[in-house]
């Protein structure tokens, strides 16, 4: 039976961490990413989880413990935020391309300087191009959902990737919401039991792990991290469909609100697709044929499946929570319009910057964008492509 | 049976790093890493921070490394193995693996005393069981010989080179052995190939005791020390004879001088054969000659107070 419980978003990952019951864990604390670690050490203090702990002196500590640790043969976990993960940087590739399947919960927070500590997806952008799969949540029941089954799409035997689960800093990470928690037993059997495969700690097997590969080799292992992406969709549909069974929350790569029919249409991820939804539900009820797009898998990012899901919309605006600097356009900006670029007669496009370092996005906001959407799709002129959004002149 | 001291029944054991690494010839880290291993009664599980030792032993397809071994970064062996040594706490508490199984982390001195220093004090602190040996060369020899925090003082680099205004290293090497004896850890041992029995003993008694323990091993490298690539041994043993590098050990803090030259040779003794310091026999350098042999005795001098052997 699911319990329905007020939590917030820490709270809940902490709690979906709880249940898969890693063998270890190597953190390092950071805001708003700490209190998923203070809880989950308060179960281990408690003897409530086996999780043996590696309370570690950096984050790049952290993930290098959580290597030794996957690569050691058992299940892994750990959380961090923006700096944090800035500093994970170079542990986060070596953990990918020794295909660990790491689970981590990125707590979305903005990137110095100057320092701020509100969300914003600066840390998780950043990341994208590390080798690692990437689960975006709205809210608080999404980050417990996405935490549950990032360890059975990580640990699938076709994959073997780590992963890692992107929820908002401080708008969900510290927000209280109704949700729901699944049993521990479901949970359990969701995740299996861990399967080591060439575990260091096989001494009648021993393996090296980490070898040197120069020009000979290392391209063919960099193509097959690229074939090991591309399986990985089908992983997560296949993983979606066993917890909507135990959850009764069907989850794709990514969830489509009022689409099917729309003629405008927001792109946007995370916590601020709510705020958009309400928005959309008011230009519905003018009549004004609105829908929305949150991607959820984000790396590998499903290009071909979003084409075609926006591929008859008239104007799309892609608001990005991030900009990458001296690229054209926002993270989000970029591979929306690539998924869109075998669609000859697809939308016209525009990007929003908004919400850096925490700055509120408001029903304003989104209304502001879906008036100047229906002019686009009246006109198909649009006047700037991109602009930053809820921002001083 | 743990097996008796003696080269006789050592060179009966299995070596653990095979013949075919390219370490180049007459480097001292692979004779060390061959007398660590053969030291031990147990199976270990080796890290490996990025080096020489690691470029050279795990090349694609070929692996030097007879035992489990896990090459992470640079700055991070002692994190990994951290990570090692967690996951096989937690699966012998769960009952999924019932060996004794040991960690012993590999690193440079780059590695160890600069890069990898924070992540070697965080393991020493949260009292991992492993032993971390560094080998010693003093400097980035895989990078191509630049300085290192482990430099010795005067000696010539590619960073810090003997030009006409500053004459090598103008520093003194730090003294990473000392600084890891102040984690309060059980076992702080150094060593050298040259005295093999002794190195080997203290592996033995490192492994025997629960919790976090180093190892300083000099180690020579004909490269960087410009010197002859038999000269290996020789070196290491003139290092110590001119306590250079003293060898000792601070088991739960008492100090114990583990190895008294009869007659303490004179710091040129070691340079002299060395390129990375032909400059500082030039007539201007003197100073420099006498200033290094001072900070060598003064280091010895003190060791011995703190041994009690005065």
């Amino acid at each position: 039976m699911a319990k329905v419980v007020a939590v917030t978003g820490n709270e809940a990952v902490a709690y979906a961490l709880k249940q898969v019951n890693p063998d270890v864990s190597a953190a390092y604390p950071i805001t708003p990413a700490t209190d998923i670690m203070q809880r989950f050490t308060s179960y281990v203090s408690n003897g409530q989880v086996k999780t043996e702990m590696v309370l570690a002196e950096s984050e790049h500590s952290a993930m290098s413990g959580c290597i030794g640790a996957s690569a050691a043969g058992g299940r892994v976990m750990t959380a961090t935020s923006s700096q944090g993960m800035a500093l994970m940087w170079e542990e986060l590739f070596i953990a990918s391309g020794s295909r660990l399947p790491i689970v981590m919960a990125l707590v979305n927070r903005a990137l110095s300087a100057p320092l701020n500590i509100h969300g914003d997806h600066s840390d998780g952008m950043g990341a994208r191009d590390c080798g690692w799969i990437q689960l975006w949540s709205e809210n608080a029941q999404e980050a417990y959902d996405n935490t549950i089954q990032a360890f059975r799409i990580a640990e699938h035997m076709d994959i073997r990737l780590p992963a890692m689960v992107c929820l908002d800093g401080f708008i969900i990470s510290h927000s209280i919401e109704r949700m729901e928690y699944i049993d521990d037993d479901a949970v359990k059997n969701f995740v299996g039991e861990f399967k080591a495969l060439n575990p260091l700690l096989d001494i009648e097997h021993p393996v090296s792990y980490g070898p040197l590969i120069l020009t000979d080799y290392y391209m063919e292992y960099r193509k097959a991290h690229a074939e090991v992406m591309s399986k990985v969709s089908k992983v997560v549909l296949d993983a979606a469909k066993e917890f909507e069974k135990i959850s009764g929350r069907k989850y794709g790569l990514f969830e489509t609100y009022r689409l099917d029919d729309a003629e405008i249409g927001l792109v946007i991820l995370n916590s601020a697709a709510g705020t958009s939804k309400d928005v959309i539900d008011s230009f519905r009820e003018k009549g004004i044929k609105a829908g929305l797009l949150k991607p959820r898998l984000f790396r590998p990012f499903p290009y071909e499946e979003i084409g075609n899901a926006l591929k008859n919309l008239k104007a799309v605006c892609v608001l990005d929570r991030a900009d990458a600097f001296g690229g054209s356009y926002g993270p989000l900006f970029i591979d929306i319009a690539a998924s869109l670029y075998p669609h000859k007669n697809g939308p016209v496009l525009m990007n929003k910057i908004y919400g850096l370092g925490g700055r509120d996005y408001l029903p304003g906001h989104a209304e502001l964008v879906l008036n100047e959407l229906v002019d686009i799709a009246k006109t198909g002129k649009v006047k700037m492509i991109k602009e930053y959004i809820g921002v001083r002149e | 049976m743990a097996t008796p001291l003696t080269l006789k029944e050592l060179s009966k054991k299995e070596v653990l790093l095979t013949s075919g690494h390219r370490m180049c010839s007459g480097c001292g880290a692979p004779i060390i890493v061959k007398m660590v291993l053969l030291a031990s009664e147990y199976p270990i599980v080796a890290a490996n921070a990025t080096g020489c030792l690691e470029v050279s032993t795990c090349i694609s397809d070929y692996t030097a490394w007879k035992i489990p071994w896990i090459h992470n970064a640079f700055e991070n062996a002692a994190a990994t193995l951290s990570g090692v040594e967690t996951m096989y706490r937690s699966l012998k508490k769960q009952g999924k693996i019932d060996k004794d199984i040991k960690f012993i982390a590999f690193g440079g001195d780059g590695g160890t005393y600069d890069i990898g220093f924070q992540s070697l004090s965080g393991a020493m602190e949260r009292g991992h069981d492993m032993l971390y040996i560094c080998y010693d060369n003093g400097a980035y020899m895989n990078t191509g010989i630049q300085r290192s925090s482990a430099t010795p003082y005067g000696a010539d680099t590619t960073t810090c080179p003997a030009g006409s205004v500053i004459q090598g290293k103008p520093q003194p090497r730090k003294n990473l052995t000392k600084i890891m004896a102040a984690h309060d850890i059980p076992y702080v041992a150094q060593a050298s190939p040259s005295n093999w029995s002794d190195l080997v003993k203290k592996v033995k008694k490192a492994l025997e005791i629960k919790g976090p323990k180093f190892m300083n091993i000099l180690s020579p490298c004909n490269r960087g020390w410009r010197s002859r690539t038999d000269d290996a041994i020789m070196l290491s043993r003139l290092g110590v004879e001119t306590c250079y590098w003293p060898l000792y050990e601070i088991e739960n803090g008492v100090t114990k001088v583990t190895f008294k030259p009869k007659e303490k040779k004179p710091l040129v003794d070691f340079l002299k054969p060395q390129g990375r310091f032909k400059h500082l026999f030039a007539p201007e350098n003197e100073n420099m000659l006498k200033n290094f042999q001072e900070m060598v005795d003064k280091e010895w001098g003190s060791l011995l107070k703190a041994s009690g052997t005065e």
